[in-house]
Order: structure tokens, then C-alpha cells, then sequence
């Protein structure tokens, strides 16, 4: 029996009607990094905590700008040095319909430490933590062994199972789906290794019905390809849009760009401690008596020959904001009289020749090829400015596998690096790259310049030990002040700015933390963040 | 014939043995994996206790031991990143990238074998010619280019096919296989085409000289002489003998489409064992790239005896050394 034409247009367009209500509720991601696993503990990687936190939720949660904002947990103080108080949310429920209790927290936190074969482990996270007290259903103590004023930093990355998973599911069961029960904002529908993880809504999300009834992150790690998704319209964002295709994206009428500067500072490290240095010779190859690194005015006009605004608008294509210190303004334990300075070779010469060497000396920079945005390009450009500033610099490029193997066991004597404050302020980088390395105390983890000054400790052991914010974030400012101001310990170059793209009509607001959150995708015009 | 296969059999061990050999000692040359794979904020207890987790903390000749006594059973080790079974990682992959290399290599032959006849047949005409040009476009563009302009002309412009990604699978015989529908087909068509390119154009070339070289013996004379139809000339007595080089070449080919297809799964975001292999090379997961290398080499040596198998049977006058 045929259909007559007119029948067939009017079936044609019910069942287009019928498609398009659930077509324009999907929402499709390509994101750039493949996801190892669904466990939330098992291994601290960026793309594995994006796809967690839309399943699971953390008790305190950060917004765009890194700033904390209350998750499972409503509100919290110190009651006294040791002791943090978090009050949890009434009325949360998990996705089969049971109540979340502290119970749950404190399962949690005794499961983080005991996921077997972890390559990056979350008890970093809850080591600080010496007791932990559900006082009441919704009501917790933590008590630590010394002042831990930055507990409720560390508490956003430890996303909440349920009890009965925390206590029995091991990785493969989270990686299965069967233990993906948690309060977020959606359910675990499908994952299929390399490719896609599914997630569909959860309609009884206590932060509100969330906007997408089904959320589809697949995994596209090939650059151009993401992008041709995009324009194909295969998907409706994308992240991590490469700088050569920003521009051309910016002028295409279907999609608009979404930035926001992030956490992330690049640097170049210096060894200033040992006293002979393999990479660093005079102009003529051969070895000088003392390491002019360890001579804070030659660290300085390292720093002032380099043209930062002309590296970020050339190199960066403009994703990046010069840098002066260890993260953007406006964020906690930054200092306000830290600036990034402009390009001054005289200036840079002039310090050169006070310090000994005025006809300079000769360097090899070494940097990764594939860690960090423009990463080689960004070196290539340094390397020139420093030669023409009279300090003759090779450069070697290398894998990040190799090179941070080799910068591990202190084989360079000049390396670019990058450095994400997931802390959201100034203690990470500080007490990462800054301060004095001391294996027992965690201090120095990635000083691999081994850059030690007993002022900068003091600061900065005195800051952490302060639970009052704004204290904290002025002595941190000190810190920076005395570290960056007057020694350069190390040379800030800029902060990655990232980027995503969406289909026009979705509106993103960008992520100081580089995380691609489907519940934060809203229909409207994009609200581009770098700028301010 | 046994003594045949059993020799085969001894020198496929030793040949196994030294990949895993070279892969375990290369890739600790390479780097620390703990430092790649550990977060930066970690400090020295969090390190040590990665390093023990992962066998790290042990010397690379105890580490290879222990390698080889579980690879007995079985068990080519725990990869460091997903934490899983470093087999299961890449078995679980294993039937995209089959299902990709066969539809690359089904185009490539189906289509190859006939225009090289042809081109071989009647090589002064027009299209003969311009099936040699395209030939030699096919496997001098790289792959990488022709994969990004499939994509931008077929997915971006046309909008005819999906960009990328693998399609809706189902279940067959236990597999899950994505081409066997048109909704699962559609996405892999590109791919394979981009894969097959350089596999056509190196078997039209092989085909056109084989039958350049074959249509001139007096058999084929003698053939259509006796009065056999064109076509049972061309469809049996001459494809039977251009098979014996192509066969070996498209064993060859094979081996290599299933191996080191990972430009192509890259750029399509194809789930395959490829992508995974390059990406485990990047992050030092050393269990994934030993295993993979192992199953590798172990699929071409089984290819290699499939072909030289093949070989006798297709040719009457070659036999199996030791057959004497």
C-alpha cells in the first residue's frame, strides 16, 4: 500500500517534529584528553575528575573563577586551628533514591587511601586529615595535625561515593557502572574505553533539574579533527580549540568562542644552586668558574629581556595573559604591586655587566614539545630574545615521557615549565616550585632548580599555618613579593588562556581550572572571560 | 609438514622473546613513568608508594623476570594507567581495528585487483593512464592530509557521512562489530577509505605489472587459441597467476593496516588498539606497549605462515622446504 504524497510529507514532518524536542536536548562534547577511568579515586587526572564531577559531587565546589562555593556541604569554619566544621545539605539524595549522610563522607575518605595499583592517588588530599567525626547525620569534624587552613581546597577534589560502594566496589566495579551511584547532576548510562562516556540526567539533582537530558562526551584527541567536528556539527563543543583556528572560529557564523584565562602559569626554571652547571658555559664553550643562575641579577635580566606582550599576541595568538608572578590578578595570595614586566634589553645588559658578565654567556634552554600550549614556539621565542640580549641560547625540544624524566633527576640547567594551581591561590605554586625542597615535609616537589631562601620559608611556613584568610593571602603576597619582586626565583612567563567552542545559541562561561562542565552549558550569547 | 609447522613454531618464541626484551629495556631508556603518570603536587611518601604499586621499585632485571614468569600464564602484566589487565586494555580495542583493517583491505583488493587488470590489459588507453596517476597520488599523499581533507569535504561540506567516532555496534558471534549495518557503516567508510588508499594504489601498480608480464607467456595464447571465453582467460587462468606476489603482499599489508593504523584512528577518533598504543607510548605504560608488540608480532608471524601456506597451494611447483 503506498503512501499518498501528501500522507507521506505530513508522516515525514510528525516524525521530525517528534525527533527534534529530543535532538535539541542532547548535548555532544569532543573532549581532548582520552579518560583512564570511572573510579573517581582511583587516578588524579584531569579528564577522569571533568567526567566525575558530573556524576558525583564534592562538599565544597568551585565556581568559574576557582573561587570556593558551597557542594554537598552548606557551609564550614575553623572552630579552631586543628579543627574544621562542615555542615552538609539536608535532603540530598543519591541516584537510587537513598539519602546522603556523613556517613557516606567518611567512607569515602577511608576508601581514598587504600585504592590498590593508583599512578596518582588522592590521599595527598586526605593525608592532612587525623580524625575524622560525623558529630551528627549532617553535621562533620575534621581534626589535623597541625593548622590546615586550606582543608576546604583540598576537600574539591575528593568527590563523595556511597557508603556500601566506598566500603566494597573496587576500580573495576566503577569502571563497569555497577558503583557509578552518586549525587551529581547526572547518571551513568554508557562507557565504552577510548571513546564515549554517556551520561543522562538526573532529575532529582538538589542544585536544580539540570539543563541536557543526555550528555555524550566523546573523545576526540586529534585537534583539527575536534574542530571539523564542531563545524560538522557532530558535536556541539568542543575544548582545548587550537590557537591557529581561534581567529578563523571567531569570524564563523556558526559557532562562537568561549575564554577564560586559567590557573596555569608558564615558567622558566633556573638552576640556582649548584655551583656547576651543566648547560650554561662561556660564549666560547667553555666552562665558567661560578653558575651565574645563582646571581639573582642575572635571573632578573633573563627576566626583563624577554617580550612577553609579543610572545602572547604572536606566539599564543593571544590565549595568553603575560605573567609577572605566580597566578592572574584577582586571585587569593596574588600581589598587587607585581606587574609583568615589559621588554627592557638595555636594562637586562646593564644588570648583566653588574653582576660580572658583560658579554654575556651561553645557555641551552630545554623545554617539552608536547605538554603545554605552543610550548616549543613559546621556547624558540625566548631563546631568541636572549641572545640578542647577549646571553647565546641553544634549545632542545624533547617528549614530555623524556623530559620531565630528565628534569626529575636535575639534568637541566634552564627548562620552560608550567605549573596549574588547582588550589586556586599562590600557596601551590609557592610551596611547589619555590620553596626550599625537603622530601619529609613535601615542600619543593617540583623545585627542580632546587631555589631555597630562608626568608620566602619563613613566609610561607608562617602563612600556612594561619587560618584567616585574608592574613594568609597577604603574607602569600609578601611571599610572591620577596621571591619573584627581589629574587626571581623563577622567570613567570604567562598564563595559558584556554578556549572552547560551541554551536551559536550555547553559551559557556571558560574555567580557571580547564574543566568542561556539561551542567554549566546554557542556551544565550557567549560571555567572553579573559579579557577582564 | 609437522616438523614444518614445530620449527616454525620454536623460531615464533624466539623471535617473541627478544621483542619483549628490546620493548622492556627501550622503553625504561626512555623515562620514568612515575614521574609522568604522578601528580606534581605528590610528595616523597606518594611517589615511593606509586613506585611500589606499579613494580617500579624494583631493578628493571628483576622487574623483567617477573614479566616473563607470569607472560607463561598468560598475564603480559597490569598497565599503569587504567590498572586493568594490560591484554584485556587492548583485546577490549581489538575488534574496531580488525573491523577497520578488513573494510580497508576488502576495499583495497576488490577495487585494486580489477583496475590493475585492466590498466595491465590495455595500458595505452586513457583510463589506464589516469588509474596509474591516481595510483601514484595515492601513496605519496600522507595520510594524515588525506584523512583531514575527507573530513572537511565529506563531514563539513557535504555533511554525507559523520566526522568521526565509531558507529552503534551489535552483537555478533560474541564481537562487537559496528559494519555490519549501514548505521555503523557510515562511519567507518571514511576511515577505511583513507586507511586503503595506500594499499590500492600499491596493488593496482602490482596487478597491472604482473598482468603486463603474464598476458605476453604462451599459456594465454594458448588459452584463447583453444577458444575459452575472455573473461574465463582473464578470471581464472590469469588471476591465478598474478595472485602468487599479490598474496604475498597483501599479507604483508595486512599485518601492517591491523598494526599501524594509528595516523588514521587518531584523526577519526576511532577506538582502536592503534591510538591506544600511541597514547600508552606517550605516558611510559610500559605492560600496554610490551603486550601490544607482543600480539603484533605474533599476528604477523601467523600471517607470514598463512601466506607461505597459501603460496604452495596456489603454486604446484613450490613446496615447503623441509616437504622434500
Amino acid at each position: 500500500m503506498r503512501l499518498s504524497g501528501c500522507l507521506r510529507a505530513v508522516v515525514f514532518s510528525a516524525a521530525l517534529a517528534l525527533a527534534l524536542p529530543a535532538v535539541a536536548q542532547d548535548l555532544v562534547i569532543g573532549l581532548s584528553t582520552p579518560v583512564t577511568s570511572l573510579d573517581p579515586h582511583f587516578h588524579n587526572l584531569s579528564p577522569n575528575n571533568n567526567v566525575a564531577d558530573h556524576m558525583f559531587d564534592k562538599l565544597v565546589h568551585k565556581d568559574a573563577k576557582e573561587q570556593l562555593k558551597p557542594g554537598l556541604a552548606e557551609s564550614w569554619k575553623a572552630i579552631d586551628d586543628t579543627t574544621w566544621e562542615f555542615r552538609l545539605r539536608k535532603g540530598v539524595k543519591w541516584h537510587d533514591g537513598t539519602d546522603f549522610t556523613a556517613d557516606d563522607v567518611l567512607a569515602t575518605l577511608k576508601r581514598i587511601p587504600t585504592v590498590p595499583n593508583s599512578p596518582a592517588s588522592f590521599a595527598t588530599y586526605t593525608r592532612p586529615i587525623k580524625e575524622a567525626i560525623a558529630v551528627d547525620k549532617a553535621t562533620l569534624r575534621f581534626k589535623t595535625e597541625r593548622p590546615h587552613p586550606l582543608m576546604p581546597n583540598d576537600l574539591v577534589a575528593i568527590r563523595i561515593v556511597q557508603k556500601k560502594f566506598a566500603e566494597s566496589a573496587k576500580t573495576e566495579d566503577f569502571n563497569a557502572g555497577r558503583a557509578l551511584v552518586g549525587t551529581g547532576a547526572y547518571k551513568f548510562k554508557e562507557y565504552v574505553a577510548g571513546d564515549r562516556v554517556v551520561l543522562e540526567r538526573n532529575d532529582a539533582f538538589w542544585g536544580g533539574k539540570p539543563a541536557w537530558k543526555t550528555v555524550r562526551m566523546r573523545m576526540i584527541t586529534s585537534a583539527p579533527a575536534r574542530v571539523a567536528a564542531l563545524l560538522a556539527g557532530d558535536v556541539q563543543m568542543i575544548e582545548a580549540v587550537p590557537t591557529a583556528d581561534i581567529a578563523q572560529l571567531t569570524k564563523d557564523s556558526r559557532v562562537s568562542v568561549a575564554s577564560a584565562v586559567s590557573n596555569r602559569v608558564i615558567y622558566l626554571h633556573l638552576d640556582s644552586d649548584r655551583d656547576k652547571t651543566p648547560f650554561v658555559t662561556d660564549k666560547a664553550g667553555k666552562p665558567l668558574e661560578k653558575n651565574p643562575l645563582k646571581d639573582a641579577r642575572v635571573r632578573k635580566a633573563i627576566s626583563l629581556a624577554i617580550d612577553r606582550a609579543a610572545i602572547a599576541s604572536r606566539i599564543m595568538e593571544g590565549q595568553a595573559q603575560p605573567a609577572g608572578q605566580l597566578l592572574p590578578d584577582g586571585f587569593p595570595g596574588t600581589s598587587k604591586t607585581l606587574t609583568a614586566p615589559k621588554i627592557d634589553q638595555d636594562a637586562a645588559r646593564k644588570l648583566l655587566a653588574e653582576a660580572g658578565y658583560p658579554n654575556g654567556f651561553a645557555i641551552t634552554l630545554h623545554t617539552p614539545n608536547n605538554r603545554y600550549i605552543n610550548d616549543e614556539k613559546a621556547a624558540q621565542a625566548v631563546a631568541q630574545f636572549l641572545t640578542r640580549a647577549g646571553i647565546d641560547t641553544k634549545l632542545e625540544a624533547m617528549p614530555s615521557a623524556v623530559f620531565f624524566s630528565r628534569a626529575g633527576k636535575l639534568e637541566f640547567s634552564f627548562f620552560l615549565a608550567g605549573w596549574g594551581a588547582e588550589t586556586g591561590e599562590t600557596s601551590s605554586p609557592l610551596r611547589a616550585l619555590i620553596a626550599t625542597f625537603n622530601s619529609q615535609t613535601g615542600m619543593g616537589t617540583a623545585n627542580r632548580g632546587r631555589f631555597s631562601d630562608a626568608g620566602v620559608d619563613a613566609l610561607l611556613t608562617v602563612a600556612m599555618t594561619n587560618i584567616d584568610d585574608t592574613k594568609r593571602n597577604l603574607m602569600l603576597a609578601a611571599a610572591s613579593d620577596k621571591a619573584i619582586g627581589e629574587l626571581q626565583a623563577i622567570v613567570p612567563l604567562h598564563y595559558e588562556v584556554s578556549s572552547w567552542a560551541l554551536r551559536k545559541g550555547l553559551t559557556y562561561t571558560g574555567r580557571a581550572d580547564q574543566y568542561t562542565y556539561a551542567f554549566e552549558v546554557r542556551p544565550g550569547q557567549p560571555v567572553d572571560t579573559a579579557r577582564r | 609438514m609437522t616438523v614444518y609447522i614445530l620449527r616454525r613454531l620454536a623460531q615464533t618464541l624466539l623471535v617473541l622473546f627478544v621483542t619483549a626484551l628490546l620493548v622492556f629495556f627501550g622503553l625504561f631508556l626512555v623515562g620514568d613513568p612515575v614521574e609522568i603518570l604522578v601528580n606534581p603536587v605528590a610528595d616523597e611518601t606518594e611517589r615511593a608508594r606509586a613506585s611500589a604499586a606499579l613494580g617500579l621499585d624494583k631493578p628493571i632485571y628483576e622487574q623483567f623476570f617477573i614479566f616473563l614468569k607470569n607472560a607463561i600464564t598468560g598475564n603480559l602484566g597490569t598497565s599503569f594507567v587504567f590498572g586493568r589487565s594490560a591484554l584485556e586494555v587492548i583485546i577490549e580495542r581489538m575488534p574496531a581495528t580488525l573491523e577497520l583493517a578488513f573494510l580497508a583491505m576488502v576495499i583495497a583488493v576488490s577495487l585494486g585487483v580489477p583496475l590493475g587488470i585492466y590498466a595491465g590489459l590495455r595500458p595505452d588507453s586513457i583510463a589506464a593512464k589516469a588509474i596509474m596517476a591516481a595510483s601514484i597520488l595515492g601513496f605519496s599523499l600522507p595520510t594524515f592530509w588525506v584523512g583531514l581533507l575527507l573530513i572537511l569535504v565529506f563531514a563539513v561540506q557535504l555533511g554525507w557521512l559523520p566526522s568521526t567516532g565509531r558507529g552503534p555496534t551489535v552483537d555478533v558471534f560474541g564481537l562487537q562489530l559496528s559494519i555490519v549495518h549501514w548505521e555503523g557503516l557510515k562511519y567507518a567508510l571514511l576511515p577505511a577509505i583513507n586507511l586503503a588508499l595506500f594499499k590500492l594504489s600499491l596493488i593496482i601498480r602490482l596487478a597491472r605489472a604482473q598482468t603486463r608480464e603474464q598476458v605476453l607467456l604462451d599459456y594465454v595464447k594458448f588459452a584463447r587459441a583453444k577458444g575459452l571465453s575472455k573473461a574465463r582467460v582473464i578470471g581464472v587462468h590469469l588471476l591465478k597467476n598474478i595472485l602468487i606476489p599479490l598474496v604475498t603482499v597483501i599479507g604483508l599489508e595486512l599485518g601492517s593496516v591491523i598494526a599501524f593504523a594509528v595516523v588514521t584512528e587518531t584523526i577519526f577518533a576511532w577506538p582502536g588498539m592503534g591510538k591506544l598504543v600511541i597514547d600508552s607510548i606517550f605516558q611510559l605504560d610500559r605492560p600496554v606497549v610490551v603486550a601490544y608488540l607482543l600480539i603484533v608480532v605474533f599476528m604477523f608471524i601467523l600471517i607470514n605462515l598463512a601466506v607461505d601456506l597459501l603460496y604452495s597451494a596456489l603454486d604446484p611447483r613450490v613446496r615447503l622446504a623441509e616437504a622434500k
